[in-house]
């Protein structure tokens, strides 16, 4: 079980609120990801989750239990750090039965569960090497190690990746994802990277300045965004918005096309611009398209395109893909 | 050409930090040597070849008794640095694990005391010491230079403990570690290098203090550092004898810093490289 409920939770430090009040439900083995720019207090509210931060008001329930004032161990979580955080005195062994040996289980079942959890995670060759001797992956391995043995209702991730090289980022991604398959654990994870969002989630909450902006699957924040905000935010590149004059014949106060979303032409279209800079990434070519008073567009164009710095191309946004906002910036819909 | 010129840099680099080190080092070199000479070959002038004799040893023995003032060092830099980390691990703890605003302000307030010249408070803490009775005790020169030495000792273990990161405190936490487990199994295993260099820079510091253990004393709880002066005044300048002296009072303190180098360059270098 691992069921999670916050209702109206809020935490200010000092005169400062980080977060207004939140509510939000986790479902019992869903993949939740808290995503958001620098600041918006994600990492805080996964804190508040662990017990690692007091509410400073609000309840939070565990599998219908309060555990708002518990202790973090009381709640029956376990947490990866983004530093790791493993104890650089110990083996790699006696980090993973940390949690076991302070839990008082005997030392054979330790043994055995350690022995397991090495297996899944490939560390059967490090145990008995320091941290220190490890690399990053290696590293995060055994954080999550350390996690898995105490079978907890619901793992808290934060921000696990953002200090291993990309490859190992792509990596690690799909370790932990089919971590999440094969035991079907709560996992609530927080990252800036929407790409790992969108990949890894079954369910994405955005925030911004302590606000929850939206709640939903990844191809839901995708297709329907409900705001400015979480259009730009969920996508990469990022939503191309057209505001002013241009946005009038659509019926909005801004419209906005994801860059995949607009047709190149070098013949005929709604809009002209000419090239700036071009990104061959191979499988595609993201072109910066000045269009004049519409702006700088970022269009996808195929990996093959030839066009370079200076060219005139013309550009027809798919009417069916595009977003209407109003002048508050909520999606019209 | 680029090796050559970067080989010569080396080898010139390398004569310049052993003349650098020669240079710190002959004071104490040459006390060394000045001991092994005879009294009337000390006088001469400098030379660099002594004619190794122990007749200074054998007098500084015989005219004074080693072992009290040893045994009073040994009391004194022991108990004072004890006394000081009893205080300062607590202090420096919560300094560094919950700090306030004003943490930064204390601790540069507590190093300021060390700014000022120790002469400056002589009369007041001499008439301190004379009324409560502590003139010439261990117990108030133990007193004393675990004051004068604390400011210190508290900042370094304060970077110490300020290299912990608090993660991994969390995580113990997360982990299930009550308070006694987290001190147990994490905290100290990770400080012990620290308060051990501390201690050690403390109790160099404490045995050569000169100023006050020199004021403060007579006879019985005079150290080492009273042992030597106590050779230069009375009888003229014996310069081999002091030396002798000298030697004497270094040597344990000598051989214990280079038995700890180690450690002491890990402990004053923490927090500076990572």
């Amino acid at each position: 079980m691992g069921r999670i409920v916050l209702k109206n939770v809020n935490k200010s430090f000092g005169t400062t609120q980080v977060i207004p009040g939140i509510d939000l439900t986790i479902e019992d083995g869903e993949f939740v990801v808290f995503v958001g720019p620098s600041g918006c207090g994600k990492s805080t509210l996964l804190r508040l989750i662990a017990g690692l931060e007091d509410t400073t008001g609000g309840t939070i329930e565990i599998d219908g239990k309060d555990v708002t004032s518990a202790a973090p161990a009381r709640r029956g979580l376990a947490m990866v750090f983004q530093s790791y955080a493993l104890y650089p005195h110990m083996s790699v062994k006696n980090n993973i039965a940390f949690p076991l040996k302070m839990a008082k289980v005997s030392p054979e079942v330790i043994d055995r569960k350690v022995t397991e959890a090495a297996r899944v995670l490939n560390l059967t060759d490090y145990l008995e090497r320091r941290p220190g001797q490890l690399s990053g992956g290696q590293r995060q391995r055994v954080a999550i190690g350390r996690a898995i043995v105490r079978e907890p209702s619901a793992f808290l991730f934060d921000e696990p990746l953002s200090n291993l090289d990309a490859a190992l980022r792509g990596t690690m991604r799909l370790e932990i994802s089919e971590l999440h398959q094969s035991l079907k654990t709560t996992m609530v994870y927080v990252t800036h990277d929407q790409v790992e969002a969108m990949t890894m989630a079954n369910k994405i909450v955005v925030l911004n300045a302590g606000n929850i902006e939206q709640v939903g699957s990844p191809l839901d924040l995708y297709n329907r965004p409900d705001n400015l905000f979480v259009a730009g935010f969920i996508g990469s590149p990022r939503m191309n918005f057209v505001k002013g004059g241009a946005a009038e014949p659509f019926g909005a106060h801004t419209v906005g096309i994801r860059p995949e979303h607009i047709r190149l032409s070098k013949e005929s279209g709604r809009w002209k611009g000419t090239v700036g800079v071009a990104e061959h990434l191979g499988s595609d070519t993201f072109l910066h398209v000045n269009a004049g008073e519409i702006g700088i567009l970022t269009v996808r164009a195929s990996g093959d395109f030839t066009g370079s710095h200076g060219d005139t191309v013309f550009l027809d946004p798919e009417d069916s893909r595009i977003h209407r906002f109003d002048a508050a910036g909520k999606a019209i819909r | 050409m680029a090796r050559a010129v970067s080989n010569r840099r080396k080898t010139i680099a390398t004569i310049v930090a052993w003349l650098v080190a020669l240079i710190i080092f002959f004071p104490i070199l040459y006390t060394v040597l000045t001991s092994l000479k005879t009294e009337p070959e000390a006088i001469q002038g400098f030379s660099l070849v002594p004619s190794f004799t122990l007749e200074s040893y054998v007098t500084v023995h015989t005219q004074r008794d080693y072992f009290k003032p040893f045994m009073n060092s040994v009391v004194l830099s022991l108990g004072s640095t004890l006394l000081a980390l009893l205080v300062a691990v607590p202090a420096a703890w919560s300094m560094a694990f919950s700090p306030t605003r004003r943490t930064k302000d204390i601790l540069l307030w507590m190093l300021s005391t060390k700014m000022m010249p120790a002469v400056a408070v002589l009369v007041p803490i001499y008439l301190i010491f004379r009324d409560f009775g502590l003139l010439d005790t261990r117990i108030g020169l133990t007193i004393m230079l675990t004051l004068i030495n604390l400011p210190i000792v508290v900042w370094m273990l304060y970077t110490y403990f300020r290299e912990i990161p608090g993660e991994i405190l969390e995580a113990a936490r997360m982990d299930g570690a009550s308070l006694w487990g987290e001190i147990v199994y994490v905290l100290t295993p990770m400080a012990v290098p620290g308060i051990a260099s501390t201690m050690l820079l403390n109790i160099i510091l404490a045995w050569n203090e000169a100023f006050w253990t020199i004021r403060l004393t007579t006879t019985n709880a005079a150290p080492l550092t009273a042992f030597i002066t106590s050779f230069s005044s009375p009888q003229g300048l014996f310069w081999a004898k002091l030396s002798a002296a000298s030697t004497l009072a270094i040597a344990p303190i000598l051989i214990m810093g280079w038995f700890s180098q180690k450690q002491l360059v890990r402990g004053l270098t923490f927090g500076a490289v990572k």
